[in-house]
């Protein structure tokens, strides 16, 4: 059994878009962005996490079942830290003992 | 569900030559079963681990009912009183509840409901025995070395900071067998989604199955930030630096968020396969389909999901947002709904049905009533103005005991004996079966009652004194223990008895469906002889199944 | 591979064809069990290796999102903490070498174009492509410890490392200084704890990684793995790939916030 292999040349072309983004990220770093620094450089890695979990990691061809797997894992991250957050982002009590 | 298999498997052949080969004869020595890859030898193993810890766990629960009999503290010291109670909390918690039914009686059925010859991964099945028997050890070691007094929830700053007991190596122990669970879990979505059976569609699954599976999930999402969160306490308390301790820029809340997190949709990974267990004792003692299979299939789905988002109103009172708690106790009173759709469906399973009233069915009719009344006071907890009058009470002690004790240990004692006849091939003496079931139903109620009405009455949790008023209601408390001790020391005795001396049970002693019961008692190593293929529903009772138990 | 089978063999051929008609959706079938049953890799609870695969893929990505939620902790004490000393965090971040963070990236980066292209060799039953390319992971494995550990070393001499070593005795504070210097301090102190138990946790998954990777460069010589059996390779590969994927999130939260301020 020999399984369809991706061909080396798609490798490559993201891990040069894994590289480009990388330069990226450290650049919009040190540019003067206000207050988006944060928020960009979530989003380029993102976009890098999206590129290994879709390539490197097969995700693109992989079952429905492997996405949900996948997902489940972030919505569960983000209902940890959503919810969590919402406690401290409704309440000015951190605040108080830091001053 | 119904079937075609081959006359084999159906009717064994008693050999006058040799008796049958099994699952439990066919290798012998203590080498066979502490290297096994079997998943029935597996779940042998865990019983009995947990039912070691059970009776360790029940000791330390003795002796904090014993010293409550009267107002002052008289029998041990406000340390040693503090020592006790968290080691109950702790290995019954993490030792008992969370692995008893899916370690034991999933391992066991879970498999053989599948029509799989085992689970997906039988090595890392073994693995999760070690790794509950080391996380075991390390815990045992640590009260053995003087205790823990943080009580079983950890809280910071005191268990980062302050406690001088042993915090770390308890850590290291939960740790530990956190991993043993997410083992498991990891195992059971694994076979569920990749080794049923021909035939075996998911709405054809047993709910026991269903119930597993929501289980594993909460096991694989949640575990892993309760591992994570007792490094982070380990680490603090190592490195006096860290996030959880106000006097160094941290902040408790932050703890208990992350704790509960696991720890809220862990009662779920205690009462999910409970609530598995009794859909097939219900079905199989009113020999009848459950009633509104698809609605407790995704009610167990339900509750999963709906169990992350409430771990805040463990929090009401401890200092969170008003407005978080508001959004809490919305969705703390919305998990209420898929838990009384499974209430409603497992009673209307009941209506006209044949309803037989051997040892299992006791243990699931008690269920179904305890799990009521535990459901139903957590919904006075949901609310956030009777929360703040009741909060850190026997009020709560009771309503958890419900759940727990009244929900998942009835439940895990009713599969216990469904399946005992098929884990041993030996019948349990049914007189005896009634007679345990009657006193444990009877001393928990007398056990835990009256606690619902100290704590609204006022009684704080967690003291070794207590004002003199309290002592009526503490002595009946008292009594109910030691009757509960009693009925849960008999079936040890005649479950035992029951090994070397009771009758043959036969593959299917209650006339239950379900792939389990297709395959001689006990079954052989591979589960069937033949891969069985599923051409019905579940709780299909034909009329021939019907007849085997009149 | 179970010490207790019996007998096994014949029942891959599952039985009654007929009673099955129009039963797609389960995932084995009665015919199962034929296309792979000799394979010497195949384990003897398993009708196929097709199925075998289908299940040690599916068992890693579920560990994978186990995985996570253990980094989530992490994550959510970080953004926590970040929320509320944002100047603190951003003043430590300015004290990491970011070229060195940065070469870190790009080697992880570059171990994990390594590793696909293993799996790859190991799918197209090349054999010495195979070791050659587990044998660059590996190293670059080791790389990234040893510029993490050099990294560490200089934290170190800096009196960077929380507890009662740390001081920011002899760095230029930011003026003004939110709060006094003794808290200000102290947050730093609370950034550097993270920084560590991120990065230590993450080093930790690394050499985890590495050695399951040695494991199965030593059980690859045989050719075990370039004749049509790769779900070893490939779900190795995965777990690798996570890992990176945390260092990709770990990179920007723990070096590139100098600037950022308020979050």
């Amino acid at each position: 059994m020999i399984a369809h292999a991706t061909p080396v040349k798609t490798y490559c072309l993201i891990f040069g878009g894994l590289l480009l983004l990388t330069g990226l990220t450290v650049a919009a770093s040190l540019a003067p962005l206000g207050g988006l620094h944060t928020l960009v450089a979530l989003a380029i890695a993102s976009a890098k996490a999206a590129l290994v979990l879709l390539y490197f990691m097969h995700l693109a061809d992989s079952s429905r079942l492997t996405w949900v797997v996948a997902l489940s894992g972030l919505l569960w991250l983000a209902i940890l830290i959503i919810l969590t957050m919402s406690d401290y982002l409704t309440r000015e009590w951190w605040r108080v003992t830091d001053g | 569900m119904s079937t075609v298999l081959t006359p084999e498997a159906a009717e064994p052949k008693p050999d006058a030559v040799r008796p049958r080969e099994h699952y439990l004869n066919v290798r012998f020595g203590i080498a066979s079963w502490l290297l096994t890859v079997d998943h029935k030898r597996i779940a042998i193993l865990y019983v009995v681990g947990i039912t070691l810890m059970f009776f360790v766990g029940g000791a330390a629960a003795t002796i904090v009912r014993v010293e409550l009999m009267t107002p002052a503290g008289d029998l041990v010291s406000r340390d040693d009183y503090n020592k006790l109670f968290t080691a109950h909390g702790i290995i019954m918690v993490f030792f008992y509840l969370i692995p008893a039914i899916p370690a034991v009686l999933g391992n066991f059925v879970l498999p053989m409901m599948l029509g799989a010859r085992d689970l997906a991964f039988p090595k890392l099945n073994l693995l999760s025995w070690y790794i509950y028997v080391a996380g075991g050890v390390f815990t045992i070691v640590a009260l053995l070395a003087g205790g823990i007094d943080t009580g079983w929830t950890f809280y910071t700053p005191y268990s980062s900071a302050d406690s001088h007991t042993h915090v770390i190596v308890t850590a290291l122990g939960i740790l530990i067998v956190g991993f043993s669970s997410i083992l498991t879990g990891l195992n059971f979505v694994v076979t569920i989604h990749t080794m049923r059976a021909p035939g075996l569609t998911w709405f054809r699954l047993p709910l026991f199955v269903w119930s597993s599976y929501a289980t594993s999930l909460i096991i694989l999402l949640g575990t892993p930030v309760l591992a994570i969160t007792v490094v982070l306490l380990a680490v603090e308390r190592i490195w006096g630096v860290g996030i959880f301790d106000p006097a160094i820029g941290g902040d408790p809340l932050l703890f208990q968020h992350l704790f509960w997190f696991y720890s809220h949709p862990a009662v779920y990974i205690m009462v999910l396969p409970a609530m598995g267990v009794v859909s097939e004792l219900v079905a199989a003692f009113s020999r009848k389909n459950v009633f509104g299979y698809h609605f407790i299939a995704f009610a167990s789905i339900a509750i999963a999901v709906l169990g992350f988002l409430v771990w805040g109103h463990h929090m009401f009172v401890a200092g969170i947002s008003p407005y978080a708690s508001l959004i809490f106790s919305l969705i703390s009173f919305l998990v209420a709904i898929p838990s009384a759709i499974k209430v409603f469906n497992w009673t209307a399973t009941l209506y006209q049905g044949s309803v037989s009233w051997q040892t299992p069915m006791l243990y699931a009719l008690g269920f179904i009533g305890l799990f009521t009344i535990g459901g139903l006071t957590g919904l006075f907890l949901a609310a956030l103005a009777v929360d703040l009058h009741v909060s850190d009470t026997y009020f709560i002690v009771a309503h958890f005991h419900y759940i727990m004790v009244g929900g998942t240990v009835m439940a895990y004692m009713g599969g216990l004996h469904y399946w005992w006849p098929k884990m041993t091939g030996k019948m349990y003496p049914e007189w005896w079966g009634r007679f345990s079931a009657i006193l444990i139903f009877f001393g928990f109620n007398l056990t835990f009652f009256p606690q619902f009405v100290l704590g609204y009455q006022g009684m704080p949790r967690r003291y070794h004194e207590y004002v003199a008023e309290f002592q009526i209601l503490n002595v009946m408390s008292t009594a109910g223990a030691s009757i509960l001790a009693v009925g849960y020391v008999v079936p040890l005795i005649y479950l035992l008895w029951s090994l070397g001396y009771a009758k043959d049970a036969g593959p299917n002693p209650w006339g239950a469906t379900g792939l389990e019961w297709q395959t001689p008692s006990p079954p052989p190593t591979d589960n069937f002889a033949k891969t069985p293929v599923v051409v019905n529903p579940p709780y299909t009772f034909t009329a021939k199944e019907a007849e085997v138990v009149g | 591979m179970s010490a207790e089978s019996v007998h096994h063999d014949a029942h891959h051929d599952a039985a009654h064809h007929d009673a099955v008609e129009g039963q797609a959706a389960a995932p084995r079938s009665p015919q199962a069990g034929h296309s792979g049953a000799h394979h010497p890799a195949l384990a003897h609870h398993f009708d196929s290796l097709e199925q075998q695969q289908e299940a040690q893929s599916l068992g890693m990505w579920i560990f994978l999102a186990s995985e996570l939620l253990f980094f989530g902790g992490l994550f959510t004490v970080y953004t926590v903490a970040r929320w509320a000393y944002p100047e603190a965090f951003a003043f430590a971040s300015g004290h990491l070498v970011l070229w060195l963070g940065t070469l870190n990236t790009v080697v992880l980066l570059t171990s994990s174009l390594t590793m696909a292209l293993a799996v790859r060799a190991s799918q197209t039953c090349e054999l010495r492509s195979l070791r050659g390319y587990l044998v660059l992971t590996i190293v670059l494995g080791v790389v990234f410890l040893g510029i993490k550990m050099t990294e560490y070393y200089l934290d170190y001499r800096e009196h960077l490392i929380p507890g009662p070593m740390f001081s920011l005795a002899g760095h230029e504070l930011p003026d003004p200084l939110p709060g006094g210097t003794r808290e200000f301090t102290r947050h730093v102190e609370l950034y550097f704890w993270i920084y560590f138990t991120m990065t230590g946790l993450h080093a930790l998954h690394m050499i985890i990684g590495i050695g399951v990777l040695g494991v199965l460069l030593i059980l690859a010589r045989g050719g075990r793995y370039t004749t049509g059996y790769f779900a070893p390779i490939e779900i190795a590969g995965l777990y690798w790939h996570f890992v990176d994927i945390v260092w990709i999130f770990l990179f920007p939260l723990l070096y590139l916030i100098h600037h950022g301020g308020a979050a």
